[in-house]
């Protein structure tokens, strides 16, 4: 019982208990506030910092204690969970800072940020879950969690957009936990493991296993948004801006796709899974929500709709590059989880300055408008290129990866998706941009924000640049070791042991 | 037919009295008495039923039905201050036949 | 502490309590009762740590074996029950300090006059009743288990008879019913009786021989213990009982005194009747344990009142209570029954919280019409809150007991294969969840800009002990472990929970 034991574990408490704290604070305790919101956040990133060196050199942190007879709680730092849980803790720093600026002045803050931070807590232990036990509970806790934050402002239409979202996510988490109840009794207790934890079992079980693998996946798929069940995301687009960036970039829709990630790589194991057969199925569901919701993004006049659709699309990426197989497109994959949460989150921040301060939410409204708001506009015209996929920017490396991966695993329908569908990105992004920069606005914007010299308050200024920078960087240095480039490579020679399959092809 | 198995059909008749009238009466007092006659049958075929040991009565059933008759009156008395009660607060419609209970 | 009465003592603290109650001056009654109510909890606290640390217990009282003498007997299902009573008993003791307190700021003496005697029979009542609820507990003989029972029951309806007004018809029809149950139970106690010629648990257990004296038994006593505990199609009279009592004693009799009759029931199936004989009618009761789940949260879907809300989510969950006698006696090892065991306990602080928080809210807002809330959630974010957690539960999500236990559920069902239990589970859980979001959305929705309703301020108290009880809820799906392995003292499934989970 070291230090180094209950580190994980801390991780996951270093938000849940300031947010607990916050519950507790008046409406008026603003300084009080942020200085726990903070805290907790600074708190969480110097211990994943250490946690990060560490692992780097081969060291594994795991928290386990029992809960039930067989079940242990398990907290397991090892190279992917760290990609998510950095991922979290950077994006949630930022976005932190900016919805204390956007949420200034407006009731019910501190069950806001409360919420917000049990949020996050659960997203760590998502991240960090050592077996499937443990990632449930904390699947749950972040439907739990979330809820409050989507039907914040309290109107008709939030309480409407909060019941579908718990419709979806609540059947979704059900069928989880049995399906991973159902696995239990099949196989026994087991933890995740690099390589597959189910290798050992797959004499006499194909067909349970197949039938539960899909379960799995459609239940997982409810968060991820998978068309047809992503109905949710577009509706849950009423709650305010930070909340989005949240639910888009990192937390809910991610923990699907992390979870069929680790479902994958780490329950049956990516040779299991070829063996089943079950890796293409993965990579058409992807390549179908990828298409469909890129044409629907197309037709949307609400910024923040469109931006959901997106969402919708490109999270996809990700499960096409883990059912794609073969370790360039698992990395393509992987990486898209990062680039995609820091590129999203940037466009959030955006559409949430235009419309916190000039009131503008339709695509249709955004002419001219980088005239009145040109740093704004500069970091939305980088998520969106990125999101294109232009060189030299992080959507690109990720979309390269996927490709060069999808010819090496033998599937060279793969390249005609992503083709079609950064056309398609293109398509739909592209005509904001020129609006923005190469029309003059038509009539006044339907809000003029007091906000001083600045374009807009500060603290909703600087999040969108910083992440935007951050997109560039990951483009530009995508091949330096502290890259999150490098860092799913060495992810991904731990996933594939065996030396021929190296991924040397970059 | 020895006289402990008159007890225990005795017993059971009324029972099945007790039954008819909790179920089917309405009237609040009514149904009481059918509580109350349903336990005397169920005391009878315990005190005829029982009777295992050979010359001299059993002397644990003996001290059930004690038992249980105590409880009985106690729950009568209970449920009469009730239906007293029910009477003073909502008049005597709510304790007749076609009250609305 | 091997010599020690504490069995007894568990039961002699809170009577001795209910006396000291009854015999001062009515205006010390609630100091009185807080005192008996902390000493009693302590007891009986006492008790289950030196069951936890000692294993099994037995005393005879006063030095009197069967078959004249009362023999207790505790092993870890009993201590886990006792544990429960203690913490759901006091938590509401100190909720019930501040309910009946306040409502005397009125003036109107004579309101006050009822008021003070309502208080003072609430603590005489409800330390008797925690008396006779240790006392079924503690009970090693059938006949034992059918005195204390009938006290537990008389108690009861005392008890949702303080309410007056419109709980009077309540309390009468539960008369009616608690009575008839346990007669119908002592008719089994009587052929049982006369078949082995003794009372106490295990002897009978171990001399009843399947045929047709035991069937006929089995049926009786199930059919009034299944009454009393408000099994589908019987549960005709909890919900207006249960909605209708003042909010303490609303939350004890969810929380705590159906449990009772559940209680009984496992005892008889675990150790008295062959399970030649029990085995078709355990799968009959978990079919109505089924439909019980579904119609329960398809009724509490569609109340107005939000104690009515709360009453039908209980007959809901007395529905997963019986699954176990299906799934208990069937799968391997002790899951199904530690399922059971552990859902008993999370539901008693469960909906003892909801309770607790329904009448905290009910009290602010005047009424508990769930239409006319809209907008108060967030003055009253506390109870709300308390409410919430209770839900978590209720719903089967983690962390809380409610997860662990439909964990379990769903693991002794799906080791068999039945998907109907599975699906149904599954099924309720989003159900739950449908009626407790109903509810929490009101803590979320924006207050209309005209016509909100006006709060009467109350007790903090009333926000913290309900929550209290929640977080004990969602605790027991962190610490399951310490819990679990209670009830594995003494086996008082005769299998441990391992078995059944490692294949």
């Amino acid at each position: 019982m070291s230090v180094l034991f209950w580190l994980p574990l801390a991780v996951v408490l270093s938000s849940m208990v300031p947010g607990l704290a916050i519950f507790l604070l008046r409406e008026d305790q603003v300084v009080a506030r942020t200085a726990l919101n903070l805290l907790g956040a600074l708190t969480k990133l110097a211990l994943i910092a250490a946690m990060v060196f560490g692992v780097y050199r081969g060291q594994i942190y795991e928290t386990r204690f029992p809960l039930m007879p067989g079940f242990d709680l398990v907290l397991h730092a090892s190279a992917l969970p760290m990609l998510f849980v950095v991922l979290s803790a950077v994006l949630w720093l930022i976005t932190t800072i900016y919805a204390i600026g956007y949420l200034e002045r407006s009731p019910g803050r501190s069950r806001f940020f409360g919420f917000f931070s049990v949020c996050v807590s659960a997203t760590t232990g998502i991240a960090l879950s050592g077996n499937l036990f443990t990632f449930v509970l904390f699947y749950e806790l972040l439907t739990l969690a979330t809820y409050p934050l989507v039907v914040h402002r309290g109107t008709r239409e939030a309480l409407r957009a909060g019941k579908i979202y718990l419709a979806y996510t609540l059947t979704g988490g059900t069928a989880l936990m049995v399906a991973v109840v159902w696995m239990h009794t099949v196989v026994g207790p087991f933890d995740f493991t690099e390589g597959g934890a189910l290798a050992a079992h797959y004499e006499d079980h194909h067909q349970a296993l197949i039938i539960l693998f899909w379960v799995m996946v459609a239940s997982l798929g409810v968060k991820a948004a998978l068309v047809p069940l992503h109905g949710w995301l577009p509706v849950a687009m009423v709650a305010p801006a930070p909340v989005s960036a949240l639910l888009h970039a990192v937390a809910v829709v991610k923990a699907g796709a992390y979870g069929i990630v680790r479902l994958v790589y780490d329950v049956y194991g990516i040779t299991f899974v070829r063996e089943l057969g079950l890796g293409t199925g993965l990579a058409i569901w992807a390549s179908i929500t990828i298409l469909y919701a890129s044409l629907r993004a197309l037709s949307q006049d609400k910024l923040k709709r469109m931006l959901a659709y997106s969402t919708v699309s490109q999270v996809a990426y990700i499960i096409l590059g883990v059912g794609l197989g073969g370790p360039l497109a698992s990395v393509g994959g992987i990486v898209h989880l990062v680039h995609q949460g820091v590129m999203k989150i940037t466009l959030f921040f955006c559409a949430g300055n235009l419309a916190e301060t000039l009131g503008v939410h339709r695509i249709s409204q955004t002419r001219g408008v980088a005239r009145r708001m040109p740093w704004t506009m500069a970091a939305f015209t980088i998520g969106a290129l990125g999101m294109i996929g232009v060189p030299p920017l992080a959507g690109f490396i990720s979309k390269w990866t996927l490709g060069t991966g999808a010819m090496a695993s033998g599937s060279p329908w793969a390249l005609a998706v992503l083709a079609a569908s950064s056309a398609l990105n293109a398509a739909y992004f592209l005509p904001v941009v020129f609006r923005a920069y190469f029309q003059e606005p038509l009539r006044p914007w339907p809000r003029e924000g007091d906000a001083g010299r600045l374009e807009t308050h500060l603290s909703l200024l600087v999040p969108p640049v910083i992440t935007a920078l951050l997109v560039i960087a990951m483009g530009l240095w995508a091949s330096s070791t502290a890259s999150p480039l490098s860092w799913v490579e060495l992810i991904v020679t731990r996933i594939y042991p065996d030396p021929e399959s190296g991924i040397g092809g970059l | 037919m020895i006289p402990s198995q008159i007890y225990v059909i005795a017993g059971a008749g009324l029972v099945s009295v007790g039954v008819f009238a909790w179920v089917v009466r309405r009237h609040l007092v009514r149904r009481m008495m059918g509580v109350n006659i349903l336990s005397t049958g169920v005391f009878m075929m315990l005190i005829g039923g029982a009777r295992r040991v050979e010359g001299g009565p059993d002397g644990v059933p003996q001290a059930m039905v004690l038992t249980g008759i105590v409880v009985a009156v106690s729950a009568t008395a209970l449920g009469l201050a009730l239906i007293q009660r029910i009477y003073d607060q909502r008049g005597e419609r709510s304790v007749e036949e076609r009250g609305p209970m | 502490m091997r010599g020690l009465p504490l069995i007894s003592a568990s039961i002699w603290v809170p009577l001795l309590g209910a006396l000291f109650v009854s015999l001062w001056p009515r205006r010390y009654a609630a100091r009185c009762g807080i005192g008996a109510s902390i000493a009693s909890a302590a007891a009986a606290l006492l008790l289950v740590v030196a069951v936890a640390l000692s294993g099994p217990r037995r005393e005879r009282l006063g030095g009197w074996g069967a078959p004249a003498g009362i023999e207790l007997w505790i092993d870890g299902f009993s201590a886990l029950m006792i544990a429960m009573t203690a913490v759901v008993g006091g938590v509401v003791s100190v909720y019930a300090l501040a309910y009946f307190r306040a409502k005397d700021s009125s003036g109107d003496p004579q309101r006050q006059e009822v008021e003070g005697r309502r208080e003072a029979y609430f603590w005489r009542i409800w330390l008797l009743v925690w008396a006779a609820i240790n006392g079924v507990f503690a009970s090693a003989d059938l006949f034992n288990l059918y005195v204390t029972l009938e006290v537990v029951g008389l108690g009861a309806v005392s008890l949702v008879a303080l309410a007056g007004g419109r709980a009077l018809p309540a309390a009468m029809r539960y008369l009616f019913v608690t009575l008839s149950g346990s007669l119908l139970y002592l008719l089994g106690v009587v052929l049982i009786y006369s078949e082995v010629g003794t009372l106490a648990l295990f002897q009978a257990g171990e001399s009843l021989i399947a045929g047709t004296l035991a069937q006929a038994a089995l049926v009786v006593m199930v059919v009034g213990l299944a009454l009393k505990t408000a099994l589908f199609p019987l549960h005709f009279w909890l919900p207006p009982a249960h909605a209708d009592a003042p909010a303490a004693v609303s939350a004890l009799l969810s929380a705590l005194v159906i449990k009772v009759t559940f209680y009984i029931l496992v005892r008889l199936w675990v150790v008295v009747f062959p399970a030649s004989v029990s085995q078709p009618v355990g799968e009959a009761l978990m079919l109505l344990g089924l439909i019980a789940v579904i119609w329960g949260s398809w009724r509490a879907l569609r109340q107005q009142r939000l104690k009515m809300l709360v009453a039908y989510s209980t007959v809901a969950q007395v529905g997963y209570l019986f699954l176990v006698f299906g799934l208990g006696p069937r799968a391997d090892g002790s899951a199904g029954w530690q399922a059971g065991a552990y859902f008993a306990i999370s539901h008693a602080c469960a909906k003892g919280a909801m309770f607790l928080a329904a009448g905290a809210i009910a009290r602010a807002v005047g009424h508990d019409q769930i239409e006319e809330m809209r907008g108060v959630g967030a003055r009253l974010a506390l109870p709300f809150f308390a409410f919430g957690l209770g839900g978590i539960s209720l719903m089967g999500l983690p962390p809380s007991g409610g997860y662990v236990s439909k964990w379990l559920f769903i693991t002794s069902a799906a080791a068999t294969g039945d998907v109907i239990v599975v699906i149904a589970v599954a099924l309720g859980g989003l159900l739950a969840a449908a009626y407790v979001f109903r509810v929490l959305a009101l803590a979320f929705e924006r207050a209309p800009r005209e016509g909100a309703p006006s709060l009467r301020p109350i007790p903090a108290t009333l926000g913290w002990s309900a929550l209290v009880l929640g977080a004990v809820a969602v605790a027991l799906g962190l610490a399951a472990g310490a819990p679990l392995a209670l009830l594995e003292v003494g086996l008082p499934f005769g299998q441990s929970l391992a078995e059944g989970v490692t294949p």
